[in-house]
């Protein structure tokens, strides 16, 4: 529903916060981050941009799809 | 008599302000007295009920002596000491009323009057003048100064006896659009000079001349109030004792004759008012000396600009068209209801649930905003809510949240009083929030130290007996990397309190932070080619931040609204709690919030992942208590947000929106998207006072109530609950949340749902304690008994909460974050060299409905760009010119004016006026975490032009015909 870089540009920058904080868990805290704030059709536009632009996204998102 | 009732509320003049101190006991006229030491006789006195005459003596304003109207005996001192002056000693024996008192306070009297007019029947004043009541309290029968020859001079004959024109006499200035100044009425007793420097901290006004020259002026010689600094705050007025200074309304309208406590409805201070009327004619508002936010005092908004809610344009008949390019048409409140509804529910039926939503205001009560939120969970069945505050504080609800456990500021605004050093961040309070400058300025011309940092160099940087320590110029964006800095300081240094973090966070957090912040790449040196700020400067302000004593952080939309808010807020959050400057009076972490009501419209469920309470949907345990208390399922979901809604719109999956009290066309950023993505609806309902920018793309026009016109409450940026009381009949028919009460019942009698059945606003009040534990204590007859609380609000703090986080954070151990600096992605090049950043000016307020419907606007007629003289010459650029303002979203124009505020490379507007459209020019970048809107940065380019833009002219044609109305049919 979002133009496809505005929620991928979206999940990155989420990421980039993440990326920076210590601990072992940062895919878990992006993906607990999009869980919380996202509705279901965000996440599920999310899933669906990342199966064709899966090079665009930060490689903490990839790791979080499978948890949201 | 008015004078000697003591009642609730009691708001006598005591004629000297309070003070703090040990107990000292006396005998004034024989009655026992006991008061703190430093206390005036003139106080101690009022406090034991007795009133001694006074002129130039007012409680808001330290004692000056000059008029000896208020002389008094003391047993074992000579002469007749002046009360207002004379301070208390323990047995001290006092007699306020005597022969020789009498005679001279007659004296002086007999002395005013002489030069005063005795037109005291059609004075403005009649009624409402302290000289006026002090001639008929001593007592004076007659004036017995015969004229010498030639007559007496005085200041208020125009002409002599003789037809000659009088040279002290001065004609009336009546260029301030509020109020007038009457020189003929003066008696020269400096409590405007007094309360513009002491109230207000502007000084604008001085006494020129001296003895019978004496004359009160405003700005430097030929200045008349308009054009002189004033900035219309209304303290004089209030201070003057006289017709002197003098409401035009009450010119007008006379004296009012009943009154009414309320709160003001603009900025997030939330000041107190007595609004004064004569049956339901509102005559003027006064600031309430008992309204623990202001403390008596206003800003012109509050005082002055109400005139909106007459204004032809409002809008006070519900209108509906089929579609958005029809013109309205004015129904009943049945027909526009029956028409929403039916259209809600077909959207529903075709679209499903998740289609419609809704947006609450930060303008409208807890109450309606409560409701409107209840209106999508309970009757639409859906989280699709969200408001205004998304666009400004959204990032002080997640940053505050993740570091100290809630969403709100630590103090009341008291505190500033014993704050030592104040750092203001992205905020300009001399325009955004007044009445809370004129405090911090009064701090801070005791002694308290400021750091400003800001792009701008904003009033308070430098400003009449006020000058700022440090001021930390950064490049728009930088702020992250400046806090952080700030904190590399302070850790590297050793400046941190140990003790502190030890005791009250988590310490492994701490070390993993104190090594981040540590690194040499944070340091002031290597961040300053970024930033632009000043090593030194910079280190120097983190060494008095952290060693200056009472330490307290305010902060405004110049934090939040970047791509990196809510970093920039835990950033602020880790610096106080480095610092151990939390907890206490005088210290803490304040968002200084924009609208009214921005903190009740986030604290009452706005946001579509929170229940009211700052709780997430997703928790069994807290929908349950609204499964029960509204008898429906609640989606364990998060909703959309407004970007959210708007995309979704534009794919076609979002269909309907109601929105109360908001003009999210103006205010919410990329107007091109905003306005596709309302086009793109098939029922949009707006409920508001005007016809909005927005509402050129409704179908549904609901009239709204002004605060006035009912009841409430709002809370303001301290938490505090203040109650909204209804003044006046709404002259639209309903209350804002009647309104949406029969829209919710419209849908639900269609559905055989039960209906709501709120009859007062206290009702839902009771349902909000019920359900939200910070409000659990909240209730109308408490706010009637203490005028207003501070939430939480609860069985662990029945009368509020003044300063949070005293014995512990809210989630237990404060956490430190980390705060890596990310460049937003909106950056400069030879396209778009400059960076725009926006703002607020004092006169007007957010998209400027309200205020652009009032003499405001002699202010502030348009939005203007601020350029530096040096990027305007190499644009070819002149003070006045038009000039083209373009990003990569869009372009808009407006007129330049050059000044130096803004350094080099940074052009400022405001965004007051929609047809400037500053947001056509904004991006759609947003905060990481909250999507709250990056506003404070845009590149951009300016140039000439000649004019308005094609698109701002095609606006304007649009919007006319978008306005057009038909009358009811008979
Ligand atoms: S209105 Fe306010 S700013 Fe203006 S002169 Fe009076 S006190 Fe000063
Ligand atoms: S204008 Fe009013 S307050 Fe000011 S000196 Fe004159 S009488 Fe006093
Ligand atoms: S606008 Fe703000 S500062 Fe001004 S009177 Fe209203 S609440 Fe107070
Ligand atoms: S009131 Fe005390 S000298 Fe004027």
């Amino acid at each position: 529903m979002s133009s496809p870089d505005k929620l991928i540009r979206m999940a990155n920058q989420i990421a980039i916060f993440f990326h920076s904080q210590p601990g072992p868990d940062q895919a878990e805290r992006v993906a607990a981050h999009l869980k919380d704030y996202w509705g279901p059709e965000m996440r599920a536009d999310l899933k669906a941009k990342a199966k064709t632009q899966e090079d665009e996204l930060d490689v903490l998102v990839r790791q979080a799809l499978p948890l949201i | 008599m008015k004078d000697f009732i003591i009642p609730w509320g009691d708001d006598r003049d005591m004629g000297t302000p309070a003070r703090d101190g040990a107990p000292v006991s006396l005998r004034i006229d024989g009655f026992e007295v006991t008061v703190p030491e430093g206390t005036s006789v003139m106080r101690a006195a009022a406090i034991a009920g007795i009133a001694v005459p006074k002129l130039c003596a007012s409680d808001n304003l330290e004692a000056f002596g000059s008029c000896r109207l208020c002389v008094v005996e003391i047993e074992g001192r000579r002469g007749t000491p002046a009360s207002c002056t004379t301070p208390v000693a323990a047995g001290m024996v006092v007699r306020t009323q005597s022969e020789q008192v009498q005679r001279i306070r007659k004296g002086v009297m007999e002395l005013y009057i002489s030069d005063h007019p005795l037109d005291c029947l059609t004075c403005s004043a009649n009624g409402d003048c302290e000289l006026q009541d002090m001639a008929g309290v001593v007592g004076l029968r007659d004036q017995r100064y015969t004229a010498p020859e030639g007559g007496i001079r005085t200041h208020f004959a125009a002409r002599d006896t003789s037809g000659q024109a009088n040279p002290e006499w001065l004609p009336k200035d009546d260029s301030n659009p509020y109020f007038t100044y009457d020189p003929a009425k003066c008696i020269v007793c400096n409590r405007c000079v007094r309360a513009c420097e002491e109230v207000q901290g502007t000084f604008a006004l001085t006494i020129e001349g001296r003895g019978f020259e004496s004359r009160v002026s405003a700005g430097g010689v030929g200045d008349d109030f308009l054009a002189s600094d004033c900035v219309s705050c209304g303290a004089c007025v209030q201070a003057c004792p006289t017709a002197t200074l003098q409401e035009k309304s009450v010119i007008a309208l006379g004296t009012p004759t009943r009154s009414v406590i309320t709160t003001c409805a603009y900025c997030g201070v939330g000041c107190s008012f007595k609004a004064e009327l004569n049956g339901d004619q509102l005559v003027r508002m006064t600031p309430y000396k008992h309204g623990a936010a202001n403390r008596g005092h206003s800003c012109v908004k509050g005082r002055f600009a109400y005139g909106y809610a007459t204004h032809a344009d409002r809008i006070l008949k519900p209108m509906i068209r089929e579609r958005i390019e029809d013109p309205w048409q004015e129904v009943s409140w049945d027909e526009a209801l029956a028409f929403a509804a039916a259209r809600m529910r077909g959207i529903q039926a075709r679209h499903g649930r998740k289609s419609v939503g809704v947006i609450t205001s930060s303008r409208c009560t807890n109450e309606e905003t409560y409701l409107v939120q209840k209106l999508t969970r309970a009757v639409f069945l859906n989280n699709n809510t969200d408001t205004c505050a998304r666009v400004c504080h959204s990032p002080t609800g997640y940053g505050l949240g993740q570091t100290f456990g809630t969403s709100a500021g630590t103090q009341n605004f008291d505190s500033v009083a014993a704050a030592d050093v104040v750092v203001v961040i992205g905020a300009n309070p001399t325009d955004g929030h007044p009445v809370f400058a004129s405090r911090l300025k009064k701090r801070l011309r005791a002694g308290a130290k400021l750091i400003v940092i800001d792009p701008r160099r904003i009033d308070l940087v430098k400003t009449a007996h006020v000058e700022a320590a440090h001021h930390l110029p950064l490049r728009p964006g930088t702020n992250v990397a400046v806090v952080t800095a700030m904190a590399h300081v302070i850790v590297t240094e050793g400046l941190f309190d140990e003790g502190f973090i030890r005791a009250r966070c988590d310490w492994d957090e701490f070390a993993e932070y104190a090594e981040f912040v540590s690194d040499p790449r944070h340091s002031p040196e290597l961040t300053e080619m970024l930033t632009g700020v000043p090593a030194e400067e910079l280190r120097a302000a983190a060494r008095l931040y952290a060693t200056g004593g009472n330490g307290a952080i305010y902060y405004g939309l110049g934090v939040t609204e970047h791509s990196q808010g809510s970093t920039t807020v835990m950033a602020i959050a880790n610096l106080a709690m480095l610092t151990g400057n939390i907890g206490r009076e005088g210290v803490g972490v304040n968002p200084l919030r924009g609208q009214n009501n921005v903190q009740g419209s986030c604290d009452m469920g706005s946001f579509p992942h929170e229940l009211p309470g700052y709780r997430h949907v997703k928790n069994p345990e807290v929908r349950a208590i609204f499964e029960t208390a509204w008898g429906v399922e609640i989606d364990p979901e998060p909703g959309l947000r407004i970007p959210n809604m708007l995309d979704a719109a534009v794919s076609g999956q979002f269909k309907g929106l109601y929105c109360q009290g908001e003009d999210i066309l103006q205010s919410d950023p990329d107007t091109r998207h905003v306005s596709a993505g309302l086009a793109a609806m098939d029922c949009v309902i707006v409920h508001d006072l005007f016809l909005n920018e927005t509402a050129n793309y409704a179908h549904v026009f609901l009239p709204g109530s002004t605060f006035l016109e009912k009841d409430g409450t709002f809370t303001n940026a301290e938490r505090r609950i203040n109650r909204v009381r209804k003044v006046m009949a709404p002259r639209n028919g309903y209350a804002d949340w009647e309104i949406t009460q029969l829209l919710a019942n419209a849908m639900l009698e269609a559905e055989g749902r039960p209906l709501w059945r709120y009859t007062h606003a206290a009702q839902i009040m009771e349902e909000i304690a019920a359900t939200t534990p910070g409000f659990a204590h909240v209730d109308y007859a408490l706010l009637e008994e203490k005028g207003s609380v501070q939430w939480p609000c609860n069985d662990a703090a029945p009368e509020g909460t003044p300063i949070m986080h005293v014995d512990g954070f809210v989630r237990g151990r404060g956490r430190f974050i980390v705060t890596e600096y990310v460049a937003t992605e909106e950056r400069t090049g030879p396209r778009f060299p400059l960076l725009l950043t926006t703002g607020r000016i004092l006169s007007q307020y957010n998209v400027g409905a309200q205020t652009r419907r009032t003499a405001n606007t002699v202010w502030h007629a348009e939005d203007v760009l601020e350029i530096h003289p040096h990027d305007a010459e190499v644009r070819g650029v002149k003070a006045g010119d038009w000039v083209k303002l373009a990003s990569r979203s869009g372009e808009t124009s407006l007129r330049a004016h050059l000044t130096d505020r803004v350094s080099p490379g940074v052009v400022y507007t405001t965004f007051h006026h929609p047809t400037t459209q500053a947001n056509v020019i904004t991006t759609d970048h947003s905060d990481w975490a909250t999507n709250c809107p990056e506003y404070k940065v845009t590149a951009v380019q300016v140039g000439l032009s000649n004019g308005p833009t094609e698109w701002q002219r095609d606006y304007e044609a649009q919007a006319a015909a978008a306005r057009r109305i038909l009358p009811a049919a008979e």
